[in-house]
């Protein structure tokens, strides 16, 4: 074992040692996440050298020491009431600092689905197997600091199995709250989604705090969408204005399946999410879509790999940015068509709206082709606002700064009208309209 | 009503009205006619404050205010509104938010009562009948994919739900089919009334046929060059502008230049 006190990944060895006493596992799990942690220790934090993170500097985070958390008692179903929309009332489910909490959910709605804690999903005989075999499959901790030490302090998480041809009337909501009441934390949140063959269904990722300390958010979600089945998932990250976040989406899609997800980044001090779709089978087609929005001091980084490995899949891809203040943004998309792809459609447009002159974007939208017969487009651009637009507002008697922000929600919304689900878009458009220029918080 | 007294405004250092006089009371509708690069679209585009004029001499007053100390929008709110010639597409937005946001900063201004989107959208039916503009352009973007007599169509349902005082329509002919005329000319003959005022600045006198004006004010280089009742529309029509540029030219070249 590595025992240099230098090193910022030992911070995490005495926690990792305390909770292999406090949370053993069956043994494959245990053999997970002593790889992850080895992995963990060699790779450490990604640094601004690696190309991947070349934009994005995590030193401020490795200087904080956070150390994992326990679940917390501070919360409770009111506050959980809070942050749910009426579609999700009666289908929701709460992880707090990363861990399931039964008492805080209600599944009323979810009819068939099955909804467990991962940790007792993997000791359950009905379940076991299939945890087994798509556990950190899609999230790859072998090259990557952050998925490995999130494998490594796997302790619960939530399991989502959506059976074979069911068709979910309600949006389940998943709704990650960190307590950062007093106590800096960091936590590692684990979701494993499984859509089972035709099934049909809806999924909420939601990431809120709840205090204004600083913590880290370190989160993996992995999705399976299998043949002919269709999942909308919608992403959004409501952190507080101190938070670190750094989040993997990890999703791989069957034979004919849809999946339809939008990102939407407003909260953290600084976030970065990471989001693959891997079709691995015919025909399935995706729409991998996001908003980030950063103001006065907040750093925003997307990296987006859609990777297109069999004939007859379509990727279509919408990120907008919106930039105020000195805030920063990145992102990154890189779609890959490989070698026998046929008749891949796939189209990815980046556009970012710079609302001061101190705003900053990197964007880096990339394709590589090794198939012949393909239709692949992509584009990049960053913008102000329009000023024939703001003066036909103003001839119309709209003061400047409404005119500002009724722009600027006209901008954002193209990436929201993309959400399904309406009470989610009411909330967005009240957000981008009312409190872009005044600091973004969920109201 | 207005009143502009020896107005000058240049685009890029480059002088385009050059000492234009003409006042306008209520109830009454002028035509501002002319050639190309008269000067009459820009006599619009100042009076409705566009960032890329500058008046660089004369006066305007509107209902006793200068016109020209007022921002753009605080001029809208006054009761000024010009009909674009090529209105402005605004993504994402669409035309019933626009409106209400508009209608609303005008109700807030003069101080009566803004309307929630549910009073507003019955508002907005009923003037939508104004310009025959069905139900489903309002909740579309503004303007976004709407063809050329839409647009203009849809500027008139502006004017509709604003009420302006003072109402300058700038060529709102150009591209319209004789059916989308009559319909954008109707709109406006049942908005004008004794309480407001029209200028109406196109090319053409084919619109003046539906919208009749009281006074027709024939711009050349800058100037009002001729002035008359609706007849001199007519007259032009029929002997194009030729003779009023060369009838300009002439009386430039004998004037030296001040």
């Amino acid at each position: 074992m590595v025992t240099e006190l230098a090193k910022p990944q030992n911070k995490y060895h005495d926690a990792f040692r305390a909770l292999r006493q406090s949370k053993p596992t069956v043994a494959w799990v245990e053999l997970v996440r002593e790889s992850a942690m080895d992995r963990f220790e060699s790779l450490g934090f990604p640094t601004v050298h690696d190309e991947e993170w070349k934009y994005t500097n995590l030193g401020q985070l490795d200087k904080l020491s956070l150390l994992p958390s326990e679940s917390s008692s501070n919360i409770s179903s009111t506050d959980i009431a809070d942050h749910l929309y009426p579609e999700t009332v009666e289908s929701h489910i709460a992880l707090v600092n990363g861990v399931f909490r039964s008492d805080l959910s209600n599944t009323t709605k979810l009819g068939g689905v099955v909804v467990l804690d991962l940790f007792e999903a993997i000791a359950d005989a009905r379940y076991n197997k299939i945890v087994r075999h798509y556990l950190a499959r899609n999230a790859n901790y072998h090259d990557k600091g952050l998925t490995a030490l999130n494998t490594a302090f796997l302790q619960s998480g939530a399991f989502v199995l959506i059976p074979g041809n069911a068709q979910l009337e309600a949006p389940l909501q998943i709704t990650l709250v960190a307590d950062s009441v007093e106590k800096s934390t960091a936590n590692f949140p684990r979701v494993l989604v499984v859509a089972e063959e035709n099934s049909s269904a809806r999924i909420i990722e939601k990431y809120v705090a709840h205090g204004d300390v600083s913590y880290f958010t370190n989160s993996v979600v992995e999705v399976v969408v299998k043949d002919g089945a269709r999942l909308e998932h919608s992403r959004l990250q409501f952190e507080n204005d101190e938070a670190f976040h750094v989040g993997t989406t990890a999703a791989e899609l069957g034979r004919g399946s849809t999946y339809n997800t939008t990102a939407i980044n407003l909260g953290a001090r600084l976030a970065r999410h990471d989001v693959s779709v891997v079709m691995n089978e015919d025909g399935a087609e995706c729409w991998v879509d996001g908003l980030y929005v950063v103001g006065e001091n907040q750093h925003s980084d997307t990296h987006s790999v859609i990777d297109h490995q069999h004939p007859f899949c379509n990727s279509h891809q919408l990120y907008k940015g919106i930039l105020d203040g000195n805030g920063r943004a990145v992102f990154n998309g890189k779609i890959f068509v490989r070698e026998g792809a046929q008749k891949t459609d796939a189209m990815q447009t980046n556009k970012n709206l710079l609302l001061s002159p101190q705003a900053r974007v990197d964007t880096k939208p990339q394709l590589e082709i090794y198939a012949d017969d393909v239709k692949c487009a992509h584009g990049a651009a960053v913008g102000q606002l329009d000023q024939d637009q703001l003066f036909y507002l103003k001839a119309r008697g709209i003061n400047p700064e409404l005119g500002k922000s009724l722009l600027t929600y006209g901008f954002a919304e193209e990436v929201i009208e993309k959400i399904g689900i309406e009470s989610i878009r009411r909330q967005l458009d009240h957000i981008v309209m009312e409190q872009l220029h005044t600091g973004i918080q969920e109201p | 009503m207005l009143e502009i007294k020896n107005l000058h405004a240049a685009i890029d250092g480059k002088e385009i009205l050059r000492g234009i006089n003409l006042t306008i009371k209520k109830g009454e509708v002028h035509a501002i006619m002319g050639p190309n690069g008269s000067g009459k679209s820009t006599l619009a585009k100042v009076l409705a404050g566009h960032p890329d004029y500058e008046v660089t001499a004369g006066e305007v007053i509107f209902e006793g205010r200068n016109l020209l100390e007022l921002s753009p929008d605080e001029r809208a709110r006054e009761g000024v509104f010009m009909a674009f010639q090529y209105p402005i597409e605004v993504p994402g937005v669409s035309n019933a938010q626009f409106l209400r946001l508009a209608y609303n900063e005008k109700q807030k201004h003069l101080g009566r009562e803004e309307l929630d989107p549910l009073e507003f959208k019955d508002l907005l039916k009923e003037r939508a009948k104004v310009v025959e503009m069905e139900a489903s352009f309002i909740a579309r973007s503004v303007n976004e994919g709407f063809s050329g007599g839409e647009k203009k169509r849809n500027e008139i349902l502006q004017m509709a739900v604003l009420e302006p005082k003072l109402a300058v329509l700038d060529e709102t002919d150009s591209g319209l089919d004789i059916d989308a005329l009559r319909v954008v000319a109707n709109g406006v003959n049942q908005l004008q009334n004794s309480e407001n005022a029209v200028i109406v600045v196109t090319h053409y006198q084919r619109l003046l046929n539906y919208i009749v004006p009281d006074f027709v004010h024939v711009l050349a280089n800058g100037r009002i060059a001729r002035e008359g009742g609706k007849e001199l529309a007519l007259e032009l029509e029929a002997k194009g502008y030729d003779w009023i540029k060369a009838e300009t030219q002439l009386n430039e070249a004998s004037v030296p230049a001040n």
